[in-house]
């Protein structure tokens, strides 16, 4: 794909002071959301695209900063000018969600009303919690309606939840590698990352910053378990194989295969800066997920509230939100006469795919955004 | 006589629906006769595609496409969801054929059906002089052939009913895209090139 990265970029902080009222029933009385921008907003204010981050992920979606050229945003490939998510035509908008552990007000900020870091009282976050938080910086930003909402996997859920809720406020929602709701099997594996963290000694019951240690081994062990469930058995297969590090086996527990080095690299990063409370909540936001609920489980009831056109992608190898759940999301829409598209990608990454720069794809993306009219 | 599009079953297909109308087309390749159904006949419409390229051109060209494989049936499509459901010059590349006229006529009112007829004189020739024939409406080589079922005009008459399908409309066309004059079953079934049907079934 032609086009180039957008360069240097700053991060920027809102403060919010009017209350919101959680799903969980909790309330937030004051929050703070740090995000990034790029491109220029035009004087319609019909160009902005929100770019809604999965699990791990943040408000750094595109660019490096100035004084670190090496940390280049979770999403740079696709955004910038020339690229699919084209910097010289969108406004792109990235936003740390509630509870993150980027800068957004979350578990390891700091509770205004203690001095102390909220920890485990940190209100339980859902979806559509941040979808409001999300509106309001929009409402910040002199933006009444979205041109697109996107995202992938945890991040597609909230373009999907943004419209339905405020089907005024989004022309076009983008929903890659998600589901209408998570399976038996998707909540278990969330519930055994979880399980690895409350369970590891330094949690101290999500009040860990106090007792100046975190729960790194938990952490660790949730995102590598998480980290099998983005890969393909393929892939796997074919990036690790049966590679022994030594070439011969050593006949005890230390690292012998490629793979298991390779996860537990990815264990010991991903633990060394992520906050185990915000992996918790995050978990939890995507077991609640499911808007059929206000419904009776009913998916085509609730997406009849919708009112903007979908383009909806999935990946043949993503067995973690399988095509078929995707399909889910396009027959409730089909069913309601929507305009959507429907794209199966066929990539070798799994549910990772979504991240990847493969040309295919990236068109496909591309050409949906070059027909939306600003 | 020029075509739409160069397709002269499309003009006949787009004699048959109406403004306002849901039409699926599957198979609709770059999604062609959608859009011309669309901005000329005031249609709205949704088309199924497996192929890469074509899912993309059909994105770019504005089309609602949803990548599928129509040998999986179609249900990600409600029931009576379409006024008619479009098969266009693929129904011999599909296996399950009973299968997916089942499918066409339980998503859509009426199922509308092109396909290259292979008793066609030409055809037939082709092979008495011991060759498969390649035509116009028979492009590819028998070894690069997407085409799995090899029927004529007859033959899918005899399967409609078979199967209990009602033929509301039938139109044949030359080599050329003309109307074969004639009607009497067994010259169209030899002087039609292609065959254009409009099917339902009793409710």
């Amino acid at each position: 794909m032609p086009g180039h990265s957008i360069g240097a970029v700053a991060a920027q902080r809102a403060h919010f002071d009017q209350p919101l009222q959680l799903r969980s029933g909790g309330v937030l009385p004051a929050y703070e959301l740090v995000y990034e921008t790029y491109g220029t907003l035009n004087a319609a204010k019909s160009n902005a695209i929100l770019v809604c981050h999965a699990l791990s992920g943040h408000h750094h979606v595109a660019g490096h900063y100035a004084e670190q050229p090496d940390n280049i945003g979770w999403w740079d490939n696709i955004v910038g000018p020339g690229r699919p998510l084209d910097t010289d035509r969108f406004f792109v908008v990235g936003v740390n969600n509630l509870g993150g552990c980027h800068g957004s007000t979350g578990p390891s900020s700091i509770n205004p009303t203690t001095g102390k870091e909220w920890g485990a009282a940190f209100p339980i976050v859902a979806v559509n919690d941040w979808v409001h938080a999300q509106a309001r910086l929009a409402d910040l930003l002199g933006i009444d309606s979205w041109a697109a909402v996107m995202g992938g996997s945890l991040g597609g859920m909230q373009a999907l939840r943004w419209s339905i809720t405020y089907p005024e406020r989004i022309r076009h929602a983008i929903v890659i590698a998600a589901a209408p709701k998570l399976s038996a099997q998707n909540i278990a594996f969330n519930d055994v990352a979880r399980q690895a963290i409350l369970t590891d000694p330094d949690f101290h019951g999500g009040n860990y910053y106090e007792h100046n240690t975190r729960p790194v081994r938990g952490l660790r062990l949730a995102r590598m378990l998480g980290h099998i469930t983005y890969l393909s058995d393929d892939q796997m297969g074919e990036k690790f194989g049966r590679e022994l590090r030594n070439g011969s086996f050593g006949f005890d527990f230390g690292v012998e295969f490629e793979v298991e080095s390779y996860l537990r690299y990815q264990g010991d990063k991903f633990a060394g800066y992520f906050d185990a409370n915000t992996y918790l909540l995050m978990t939890k936001a995507l077991d609640y997920f499911d808007p059929s609920r206000e419904n009776e489980g009913n998916l085509t009831a609730t997406m009849a509230r919708t009112k903007a056109n979908f383009l909806i992608a999935s990946f043949t190898t993503d067995w973690r939100f399988t095509p078929a759940r995707s399909k889910e999301i396009v027959a409730a829409l089909l069913a309601n006469g929507r305009h959507v598209s429907y794209a199966e990608i066929d990539l070798n990454f799994g549910h990772d795919s979504f991240l990847m720069d493969d040309a295919h794809y990236h068109a496909v993306v591309d050409a949906y955004l070059r027909n939306i009219k600003l | 006589m020029t075509h739409t599009l160069g397709r002269p079953d499309f003009e006949v297909i787009a004699g048959w629906v109406e403004p306002g109308h849901r039409v699926l087309d599957l198979g609709c390749g770059d999604g062609t006769l959608l859009k011309h159904l669309i901005e000329t006949r005031g249609v709205s419409g949704v088309g199924v595609e497996i192929d890469d390229a074509n899912v993309l051109a059909a994105i770019k060209n504005g089309i609602n496409i949803i990548q599928g494989n129509l040998e999986k049936g179609l249900d990600e499509f409600a029931d009576q969801a379409f006024d008619h459901v479009v098969l266009s010059r693929t129904l011999q590349t599909v296996r399950h054929t009973e299968g997916i006229l089942r499918e066409m006529l339980r998503v859509g009112r009426e199922a509308v059906v092109s396909f290259p007829n292979f008793a066609y004189w030409k055809n037939l020739r082709s092979v008495l002089d011991g060759r498969m024939p390649v035509s116009e409406d028979l492009p590819y080589e028998w070894y690069d052939s997407p085409n799995v079922r090899f029927f004529t005009l007859l033959d899918f008459e005899a399967l409609c009913a078979k199967m209990g399908l009602i033929i509301r409309e039938r139109s044949v066309l030359d080599e050329e895209g003309n109307p074969v004059a004639c009607t009497a079953d067994r010259d169209v079934n030899f002087l039609g090139s292609l065959a254009v049907y409009r099917l339902t079934q009793p409710r």
